[in-house]
């Protein structure tokens, strides 16, 4: 249990403006090792500002001007000894929208892990996308069809692909970008499955609009509002017991 | 129209704007319709004048006469045919006399009854053409043809020779050739340096004045009249580089720069539309910029950026104004076989065979428009199966 509560990442007053629009708010929070920690809140809050801070991937924005510490494994990302790509392999990320490659299955997965030197074109590459689609769930559905197009697959076998992929190049945490959203309930329900399995080897942060779904797989929750971070605490406490009323408001559906 | 008829007693739905309105949708598409049948028509009539005019340039009058080859008529061509042919018979073909003896050295000695080439006055006048030919020649090839020595052959000198003064020895194949290396000089300079462009342009530059003002000289030099890229072409590539003048490295190189906006909006565009959620998914992979292009942005932009090339191309190849700037408008009888050798293009071979008294050019003149246009017409089929062969599913 003393792993489980170890601190992964940190962030420390962490403030985002877009050109003159200040948009999250001093933000401090731990993220825990092998935890889900969903992030909820009313749309334009800026919880997916907050995830996307988390992997650098807000650079990728010209306008945006990025103050604070976000601290993973004793080290700022955002320290100027540090590149942004590096932080992405460790940093995975899945995003609303499944978006695979337009190319083969087997390419889908294989394609970083080869760029990134992990493994070697023939039976290693094999194994690790043969590992990574069982990992994600897919390898049953998938395994007499690799050389398909990724784009071939229905909306719920695109995303865990897009996990499968993320999960090839073995990253530290996987960041979530409401990856449910664009998907029916069965398929929602085998990534939440997925999710809760994973968790065990990495650090899941997931945005969600659907508060069942936070309160089903997560174990720590954050409400984020016009972006500041009200309420931090274990999804129990946040459904159950908020400390804030305008947690139990939202909660409640009162707001948003 | 009974439909919209009726009251709003006996018809719930009964809505007296609607007969308006459709009218209106009805007049909309036959306006359209109307434009396009105009549109073909005037297509279905300049092809198909082309092809009249062109089709008989594809053969030619010989006359089956006897020929002596001997030391004397090698010297003296005029000699090798009787003297009542020497007004009907084509000087070209006359001229070769001593070529034919030295590719065939046991023709020396004889007299061999062969398919002489007519002149191009004769051959205007068997085709039914304007003629200039005196009433005593005439007589000759009426009597002729009455004995069945007189055919239309098919015309191979039109494919297998260059420009040339005398009508029945023009061919198209230096302008073909001149053609084809002007463009794969243009080919090898604009693609990648304007796919290069885009990509830069599209994918890593930052949206600040200077890449505006870039973007907008760009989109600007697109609509330049062509005329003055040949000036450009003349003044640096030939005056300050001292480039061969008429060469297809300088109407190459001119054409390039005609081509380079072209090819760079066409290719911006087909980058935009590379959906942001791939560069997104490389990106969340830890990928670099250059991973994320070069792997999955430019595959998926590669149709459309084949598409507007081969147009860029295309264009290119109808060009004649840059191209009569540097001295490609030459007479050239023999193909060029480097890009440095003078050569001339099709288009300007066409604009100089249309300003040729003889009528015997008219109908050459059609036939090098029908060859061009059938090999425009082919790039545009390339590029369409290009697009579709490479399209990826989404």
């Amino acid at each position: 249990m003393s792993q489980k509560n170890s601190t992964k990442i940190s962030v420390q007053n962490l403030n985002l403006h877009y050109g003159d629009n200040h948009a999250l708010h001093g933000i401090d929070m731990d993220i825990h090792t092998n935890q889900i920690t969903a992030l909820i809140g009313p749309s334009g809050c800026g919880k997916s500002t907050f995830l996307r801070c988390l992997n650098r991937m807000n650079d990728l924005i010209k306008s945006v001007r990025i103050e604070g510490k976000v601290i993973i494994d004793n080290k700022n990302i955002y320290d100027k000894d540090v590149d942004e790509v590096a932080v992405r392999k460790r940093i995975g990320m899945v995003f609303q929208q499944p978006n695979p490659f337009p190319k083969s299955i087997y390419e889908n997965v294989a394609y970083a892990p080869l760029k990134h030197g992990i493994t070697q074109k023939g039976s290693t590459c094999d194994e690790l996308v043969e590992k990574s689609l069982i990992q994600a769930g897919l390898w049953n559905e998938v395994k007499d069809k690799l050389s398909t197009p990724g784009t071939s697959l229905s909306g719920g076998q695109q995303q865990r692909l897009c996990i499968a992929r993320t999960i090839a190049i073995s990253p530290d945490v996987i960041l979530m970008d409401e990856p449910t959203s664009a998907l029916d309930p069965i398929s929602t329900e085998k990534i939440e499955a997925l999710m809760l399995e994973l968790k065990q080897q990495y650090s899941i942060i997931i945005v969600t609009h659907n508060m069942q779904q936070a309160g089903r797989v997560a174990d720590m929750t954050a409400f984020f509002h016009l972006g500041d971070l009200i309420e931090y605490a274990e999804t129990e406490t946040i459904f159950i017991n908020p400390a804030k009323q305008k947690t139990e408001d939202y909660i409640t559906g009162r707001y948003g | 129209m009974s439909n919209y008829s009726g009251s709003q007693a006996s018809n719930p739905f009964y809505d007296p704007s609607l007969n308006k309105r459709h009218f209106k949708a009805k007049a909309f598409k036959s306006f359209s319709i109307a434009a396009i049948i105009f549109s073909i028509s005037f297509l279905i009539f300049f092809l198909g004048d082309m092809v009249y005019k062109g089709l008989p340039a594809f053969q030619q009058s010989y006359i089956q006469i006897e020929v002596t080859y001997t030391e004397k008529t090698i010297a003296f061509t005029r000699k090798a045919i009787d003297r009542k042919y020497r007004k009907v018979v084509s000087r070209a073909w006359l001229r070769d006399i001593p070529k034919r003896v030295k590719a065939n050295p046991e023709l020396l000695g004889t007299t061999q009854m062969t398919w002489v080439l007519l002149n191009h006055q004769v051959d205007q006048y068997l085709k039914g053409h304007y003629y200039k030919v005196k009433a005593k020649d005439l007589k000759l090839i009426q009597a002729m043809q009455e004995q069945g020595k007189i055919e239309l052959h098919f015309n191979k000198i039109f494919f297998t020779h260059g420009d040339s003064k005398i009508p029945e020895n023009s061919g198209f194949k230096s302008a073909v050739v001149g053609s084809i290396l002007t463009l794969l000089v243009t080919m090898v300079v604009a693609f990648p340096l304007g796919v290069m462009t885009a990509v830069y342009l599209e994918e890593f530059a930052e949206d600040n004045r200077w890449t505006q003002l870039v973007e907008v000289n760009i989109n600007n030099l697109a609509a330049i009249p062509s005329i003055l890229f040949g000036l450009l072409g003349l003044a640096v590539f030939i005056a300050l580089f001292g480039m061969p003048r008429s060469s297809p490295l300088v109407g190459g190189l001119t054409l390039a720069l005609m081509t380079l906006p072209i090819i760079i909006v066409s290719a911006r565009a087909a980058l935009r539309s590379v959906p942001d959620s791939i560069r997104q998914a490389g990106y969340g992979l830890g990928l670099t910029k250059v991973q994320v292009v070069q792997d999955h942005v430019l595959p998926l932009a590669f149709p459309g950026i084949m598409t507007g090339s081969i147009i860029g191309l295309s264009q290119a190849m109808g060009e004649t104004a840059p191209l009569i700037i540097i001295g490609m408008i030459a007479f050239i009888p023999d193909a060029p076989s480097s890009i440095f050798e003078s050569a001339t293009v099709m288009p300007a071979q066409l604009f100089t065979w249309a300003g040729m008294p003889e009528r015997a050019y008219v109908e050459r003149t059609a036939a090098g428009i029908m060859l061009l246009i059938s090999v425009l017409i082919s790039l545009n089929t390339l590029a369409i199966y290009l697009r579709k062969r490479f399209e990826v599913k989404w």
